[in-house]
């Protein structure tokens, strides 16, 4: 990878947690360790079996690398009265990320119909993600927040890798089926040692999934909800979330679709040289909303409301699917530990009959 | 008939980076009222300024403060300029009104959906401005009287805080002594002076007679005075996909990126801002904070 001009990322064990981080050999790799998960909770525990890809999702996701968190858009310099727009000429980096789940395919798959495949284009996603390389490895070891069984979206990498590892470990043996998913999988395989898979290893690949889908104990029911959502908008829940949420924003951040940004615009003391910079915004920021005569969500109802609702109902309108890959970051990173499943659980169980519409005069 | 086309909406293949703004030259500036101030610009020789169409806005840019959304207010028949009216409500906006001529801002754009100028065709279009709402109503007009024949009956409905805040003063009284055109402003507060209408601009409903099936509505204004103007006019059986809305959201990118002027189901940006109030309906409700 590094003489093909790729950076390589993969799970590493940084910040007490598992995230994408540079991999130069194998030692880097979080051997014999695993995440365990649930509302509010994260912590890294030991395991036995030596595995190296046996954890769940951590904090980061794709997009963080796709979509970064800070970027410079561009930079003005003024000079005689007047001032000149200078584009970013740096070119987006290379990168072959090593680990990639299902889910957050999926989740990459969302932003592309986002940020490439609307009627605009933006050019530092498009840019990043041209650049990438995926290098998959199947899910053998969900969490308690977990739920992609629910979304449709895993725990087995279907499409959008180049290539697809499950690691087996059985007894004495500790093997890594690899399925090719691109051309550039497969030129990436032939330059590596490799030997037909047997179909044992395909079995017992299979049956790596199969243990990991049984393993996913939360239910998400993903059917109706958009409407759901639409017609429940005074419904007595979003009040008691409400009184539990800290209007944060960690679950925007850890989201692996969640796309919002802001910009920023500075100049040096001189006043010659000035930037416009994209970072990362959330709709749970009070200023989120702000127009002339102060912002339209006000109370920490609304938005989460307007997170759930988007998420959830609106991404349909927009983009004709839901915006939620059933990871469940935004679950275990939650401080106060609320959980989205339960909360439209809550919306379902107790819709009100009698005052359904939200648009009523 | 030389109606105004939809408009040929920019997409990626226009943009190739939709966030770097082009450089325009401010040609002139007028001062409307105290805090508000219309430019003029027009891109360097080199350039060819983009075609708007009613109701479109750009994001203009003011060296080193930042950049906001402004609605195009000038005469889409004159390619050369394009107008901004500008109310000054924070640091961009005070940046952007106290540029002077021969000065630079830079711009992204026209973005948006049109006024209907289409559907308004032989039709009577009657339009509901509140305060700096009329800005973007101005290019409606211009065409309107611009192509005078095509359209019915054209009366202006305009409401501002006080005689000092209204518009365009000059050309309201213009446009009243146009044909088949009618103009009534309405202000908050009155003072000695002023002889004109005190109160909101939905009480003007009471003092013109339409024809609620042969009329389109376009309104422009604070949120809370085009709610009770879609009750005013739901009261007199206007049909809702015959009212015209312009909405307004925070707004970072203009291109759907930014997320922050997402209402309900819609980003106002790419597609809005103008609305009908069909498409509107849900959101604009009892409902508050959507």
């Amino acid at each position: 990878m590094d003489q093909r001009g790729y950076e390589v990322l993969g799970p590493t064990i940084h910040d007490s947690a598992i995230s994408y981080g540079p991999i130069h050999a194998i030692e880097d790799l979080p051997e014999g360790w695993t995440s365990e998960q649930g509302p509010g909770s994260y912590r890294l525990k030991r395991r036995t079996d030596g595995a190296l890809f046996g954890y769940a999702t951590g904090p980061k996701s794709l997009k963080n690398f796709l979509h970064p968190s800070e970027i410079k858009l561009f930079t003005a310099e003024r000079t005689n009265g007047t001032f000149r727009i200078l584009s970013n000429d740096g070119l987006a980096p290379r990168r072959a990320f090593l680990g990639v789940r299902a889910c957050e395919l999926a989740a990459a798959g969302v932003q592309d119909r986002v940020l490439i495949e609307d009627r605009f284009k933006d050019p530092i996603y498009s840019q990043r993600r041209a650049g990438s390389i995926v290098i998959a490895v199947n899910c053998s070891d969900p969490s308690s927040v977990c739920f992609c069984t629910s979304m449709g979206t895993g725990p087995r990498a279907k499409a959008g890798y180049d290539l697809a590892l499950t690691e087996v470990i059985d007894g004495g043996t500790h093997e890594f089926l690899v399925e090719v998913g691109s051309e550039t999988g497969a030129d990436l395989l032939a330059g590596t040692e490799y030997s037909e898979a047997s179909e044992e290893l395909r079995r017992k690949s299979d049956e790596v999934t199969a243990r990991a889908e049984r393993s996913i104990q939360r239910q998400f029911e993903n059917a109706g909800v958009a409407e759901l959502l639409k017609e429940n908008f005074d419904h007595p829940r979003w009040d008691d979330v409400a009184s539990r949420c800290l209007a944060c924003g960690n679950c925007t951040m850890v989201c692996p679709t969640c796309f919002c940004v802001t910009v920023e615009d500075m100049s040096d003391v001189t006043g010659d040289h000035a930037e416009r910079w994209r970072k990362w915004d959330s709709c749970f920021a009070l200023g989120f909303s702000y127009i002339h005569y102060g912002s339209v969500r006000l109370s920490t109802k609304s938005r989460y409301r307007q997170w759930l609702t988007h998420k959830l109902s609106y991404w349909h309108d927009q983009f004709g699917e839901s915006g939620c890959v059933g990871c469940g970051r935004c679950i275990a990173w939650c401080p106060a530990g609320i959980d989205l499943t339960e909360e439209v659980a809550a919306l379902r169980a107790a819709a009100p009959a009698e005052k359904t519409n939200g648009g009523g005069e | 008939m030389t109606v105004i086309a939809e408009p040929e909406l920019l997409d990626s293949t226009a943009l190739a980076d939709p966030f770097r703004p082009q450089l325009a030259r401010i040609a002139s500036v007028t001062r409307e009222t105290s805090d508000t101030v219309t430019i003029s610009t027009e891109l360097p020789a080199t350039g060819s300024l983009p075609q708007f169409v009613p109701g479109q806005f750009s994001m203009l840019y003011a060296y080193g403060a930042g950049e906001v959304p402004i609605s195009i207010s000038g005469d889409p028949g004159n390619p050369d300029r394009l107008d901004y009216t500008i109310r000054s409500v924070g640091a961009v906006t005070t940046a952007l009104i106290t540029r002077k001529v021969g000065d630079y801002v830079a711009m992204r754009g026209p973005f948006g959906t049109s006024w209907p100028m289409e559907a308004a065709a032989g039709e009577d279009v009657l339009l509901v401005a509140g305060g700096i709402g009329l800005a973007p109503l101005r290019p409606v007009i211009y065409h309107i009287l611009r192509h005078r024949s095509e359209y019915g009956r054209l009366v202006i409905l305009y409401g501002a805080r006080s005689p000092k805040e209204l518009l365009f003063r000059k050309e309201l009284s213009g446009w009243s002594k146009s044909p088949d055109t009618q103009v009534l402003t309405t202000v908050d507060y009155g003072e000695p002076s002023w002889r004109g209408y005190v109160g909101v601009v939905t009480k003007l409903f009471n003092f013109v007679s339409l024809r609620p099936e042969r009329t389109i509505t376009m309104m422009c204004g604070p949120e809370i005075m085009m709610r009770f103007g879609i009750r005013g006019l739901q009261g007199r059986k206007f049909p809702d996909d015959r009212i015209y809305l312009s909405m307004e959201r925070n707004m970072k990118c203009a291109v759907g990126f930014c997320g922050h002027c997402q209402m309900g189901p819609y980003f106002i940006c790419k597609d809005g801002p103008v609305f009908t109030y069909g498409q509107m309906r849900h959101w604009m409700g009892d409902l508050r904070e959507l």
